[in-house]
């Protein structure tokens, strides 16, 4: 199993609170890592730390070190644009830019030059698909992307991602604010997309983890508690804390 | 903008981000420069304090002209502050939302009116009703005072109404939950908490009067001398420049330049005070 | 005697609510007045024939001229400076002693006289650079005027774009300017209309920092250097010079319905980009 991400030692201060404390893991390759962990547990900020969006606030410091295919990202002479390309990401809320499905699943790839009318088409329809919206938008691309509904957004963002076909889709709590029918299309397009993507799922909601990933990590307060197979962490934890927070008792 | 970088168009608007100060920095330049050295040669005090001012004759006193600026200001103060401010407080405590809505807008597009225009309305209605009632030449101080003071209530009101409304709703309530009534609520709580934001409306309406140069050429009467009533017939500093300008040359248009820097520097001050006091009222925020 | 609260609260209604009338009557009286005297003389023929004998008798059209191109001439020079100064304030730097500075003199502009614009403007533009009475030095000095109202009014639209969608921009591996080109100023753009509107209203109705600068020629111009008058100056020279009182009034009416439109628009944009925004 080779490790997509190799996290060393890594720490992030938000204006002096320290989010995560110190963190070791790898990542592998081609399977889905679910973290889950209580509110405030620093699931998001390992999130964003892999692919450099936690440095868009004002007041954020970053220490230790992670490697993606072996480059240290967080080598001043790593590119950050060609990272965020490579690593995708889709927030918590769903925020289609205020311009067409189209357009909104063109952006990423029109950013890096220009491809031709016929290219984007294809990408265009291979990421509606691969995201489950293809069958209910392909009819109205020109419509704006604020149109469509939660759910809809969510799969929209989901495909802007999977057009600039990164190696990486990391989503934040993709589904804390959908419907349990949008939620299942989104975790179907998940398992499928798998054999092409590592993808990183941060959720609160356990049993979502237990649904769709492969290996489970467990956060809390800017601590890994524990890291193992989805199997392992839900059938046997080592951690005492672990069995507390799966089994309810606490988060 | 490839071509250029990211890089490249961060330089690019960090110059142009200068442009603002650049224009207000050559705009000091070239004013002081033609104007502060006729004032050393002339000597400040007789520039400031004599009141003579006879350019065919090379005496450049403009006492008489702070004097009528001082007087004119004031008395557009006098008109315009309490009536703006009372405004401001009925519009944004007492009138109901939707007519603050629709009111403060009003009163704000009458700012785009253009000064030549509120001037002409001074001499056309204002001036001879001023003569027909109080005597003397109706083109005054008076009404010079009632134009401006017009012209500037659309600034004190809206900077106003601002200030009111950012005050927290909390120290409403916290009042009104002692018992005391709306209007006590008002004075006691709500204006007292807006004032720093108050004074600067009156600030920003005072500069607004000092350099308000058309309306007052034509209904101050533009006599220079120093005015001891009301209906006395003045000239200001703004008008003093504008009056001349067109046919002044050597001494003479130095002499105006020079009036020009009073001016600059004053309204420099009042600016600076203004934006500390607008300063005071974010910090409270 | 103490006066019972509820007295003295029904007494400074009446007080307040009477001042707030008095100030909405006379703002409104001097519109209609404007608009009761000056609707007589106005028509085509008004508007569209050249002033005879120094403007007691014939039209505005040549001053119609003169208003069109010296805002428009401010209004190129000024926006992409003034767009450019606030996409720098808001998207590239973060509060600091630069930004302290570039905000103060943009407030010291705002508050600069138009007198003093033309005396500026005048040394500046008409003699030192020596392009003479001109539609240029007009526009020019008209441009640094209405500078602070556009990087004002941009710096409130930037802001009103949500961050959430610069987020995105930025992890879809935008750069900043990809950014600020893509997502920010198509946002922000009724925003920034309303801005160069308000800069057009201001400079249709100036004046004092015209007549230095761009003079008072009633001829047709040929080319931006030619000397020419705007309306405003051209109403001031009537009334004042009192050529005609008649034509006066049919000039102010012309100004006042230009002035209002153009600052109706803006707020017809203002309104409808906040509506949008919600």
């Amino acid at each position: 199993m080779d490790a997509k991400f190799d996290i060393q030692n890594l720490s992030v201060y938000f204006r002096g609170i320290h989010a995560l404390k110190s963190i070791s893991m790898a990542v592998p390759s081609r399977r889905i890592l679910g973290v889950i962990g209580p509110a405030g547990s620093g699931k998001t900020t390992l999130l964003r730390a892999l692919n450099r969006t936690n440095e868009l606030e004002e007041t954020t410091r970053i220490e230790g070190n992670v490697r993606m295919d072996g480059h240290d990202i967080y080598d001043p002479s790593f590119d950050v644009v060609a990272l965020r390309r490579k690593v995708g990401i889709v927030f918590a809320l769903p925020v289609p830019l205020p311009m067409s499905i189209y357009d909104n699943v063109t952006y990423g790839p029109t950013l890096a030059g220009s491809p031709n009318k016929q290219r984007l088409d294809m990408l265009v329809e291979k990421s509606l698909r691969d995201a489950f919206l293809w069958d209910e938008v392909k009819d109205r691309l020109t419509m704006s992307g604020l149109r469509l509904s939660g759910g809809q957004q969510q799969r929209l963002c989901l495909a802007r991602v999977l057009a600039m076909e990164p190696d990486v889709i990391l989503l934040d709590e993709p589904c804390s604010g959908l419907d349990p029918i949008s939620t299942a299309r989104i975790e179907e397009a998940l398992t499928l997309l798998k054999k092409d993507y590592t993808i990183i799922l941060v959720t609160n909601n356990t049993k979502q983890a237990a649904r769709v990933a492969d290996d489970t990590a467990f956060f809390l307060m800017g601590e890994m508690v524990e890291l193992g197979t989805t199997d392992q962490i839900f059938t046997s934890p080592v951690q005492q804390k672990t069995n507390d927070y799966i089994t309810g008792r606490f988060g | 903008m490839a071509l250029i970088g990211e890089k490249g168009v961060q330089r690019i608007l960090l110059v142009t981000a200068f442009s603002a100060m650049s224009a207000l920095l050559l705009i000091a330049l070239f004013i002081v420069n033609e104007g502060v050295p006729f004032m050393f040669r002339y000597g400040i005090q007789g520039f400031l304090l004599s009141s003579d001012w006879d350019p065919s004759s090379g005496t450049f006193g403009i006492f008489p002209m702070i004097m009528a600026s001082l007087w004119v200001t004031v008395g557009a103060l006098l008109v315009g502050a309490p009536l703006g401010i009372a405004g401001a407080v009925f519009l944004s405590e007492f009138a109901p939302r939707p007519v603050m809505r629709v009111v403060k807008p009003a009163i704000e597009l009458l700012a785009a009116i253009p000064s030549v225009v509120y001037g002409f309305i001074g001499v056309m209605v204002l001036a001879p009703l001023i003569r027909e009632v109080f005597g003397g030449p109706g083109l005054s101080v008076l009404a010079a005072s009632i134009i401006l003071g017009i012209m500037i209530l659309p600034t004190v009101i809206s900077i106003s109404i601002d200030s009111i409304l950012a005050v927290p709703q909390s120290y409403r309530e916290g009042s009104l939950a002692l018992g005391a009534t709306v209007w006590q609520t008002v004075h006691m709580v709500t204006v007292r908490a807006a004032k720093s934001g108050i004074i600067a409306s009156v600030i920003l309406g005072l500069g607004r009067a000092i350099g308000e140069t058309m309306a007052v050429i034509m209904v101050a009467g533009n006599a220079v001398k120093i005015p001891d009533s009301p209906l006395d017939s003045v000239r200001t500093l703004t008008a003093n420049i504008a009056l001349e300008m067109s046919y002044a040359t050597g001494m003479h248009r130095e002499a105006l330049f020079a009036t020009g820097v009073v001016l600059f520097v004053v309204i420099i001050i009042l600016n600076t005070v203004a934006s500390v006091a607008m300063r005071k009222r974010a910090a409270k925020k | 005697m103490r006066i019972p609260p509820r007295f003295s609260q029904r007494l400074a209604i009446a007080f307040l609510g009477g001042a707030t009338l008095v100030t909405l009557v006379i703002l409104v009286a001097i519109i209609v007045f404007i608009l009761e005297k000056g609707l007589l003389v106005l028509g085509w023929e008004f508007l569209f024939s050249s002033p005879k004998d120094m403007g007691r008798a014939g039209g505005i059209f040549p001053t119609l001229i003169g208003t069109v191109l010296l805002p428009l001439l401010a209004i190129i020079i000024a926006t992409p400076l003034g767009v450019s100064t606030s996409v720098y304030l808001t998207e590239y730097t973060r509060e600091s002693k630069t930004t302290r500075v570039i905000r103060f003199g943009t407030d010291c502009l705002a508050g600069i006289p138009s007198i003093i614009f033309g005396l500026f403007g005048f040394i500046f533009f008409v003699t030192t650079l020596g392009m003479g009475w001109s539609i240029m030095s007009g526009g020019l000095t008209l441009a640094f005027m209405i500078l602070p109202t556009i990087i004002r009014t941009t710096e409130e639209a930037i802001r009103a774009v949500p961050k959430s969608y610069r987020e995105v921009s930025f992890s879809l591996g935008a750069t900043r300017w990809q950014t600020t080109k893509r997502v920010v100023l198509p946002n922000a753009l009724p925003g920034i209309l309303t801005g160069v509107m308000l800069g057009i209203g201001r400079s249709i109705g100036e004046t004092a920092a015209v007549i230095f600068t761009a003079g008072s020629s009633l001829r047709i111009p040929e080319s931006v250097f030619d000397s020419t008058r705007t309306m405003a100056v051209h109403f001031y020279i009537l009334a004042r010079e009192g050529i005609s009182t008649e034509n006066a009034y049919g000039t102010a009416a012309v100004l006042i319905i230009a002035v209002l439109a153009v600052n109706l628009l803006a707020y017809w944009l203002m309104n409808r980009f906040i509506a949008r925004r919600s």
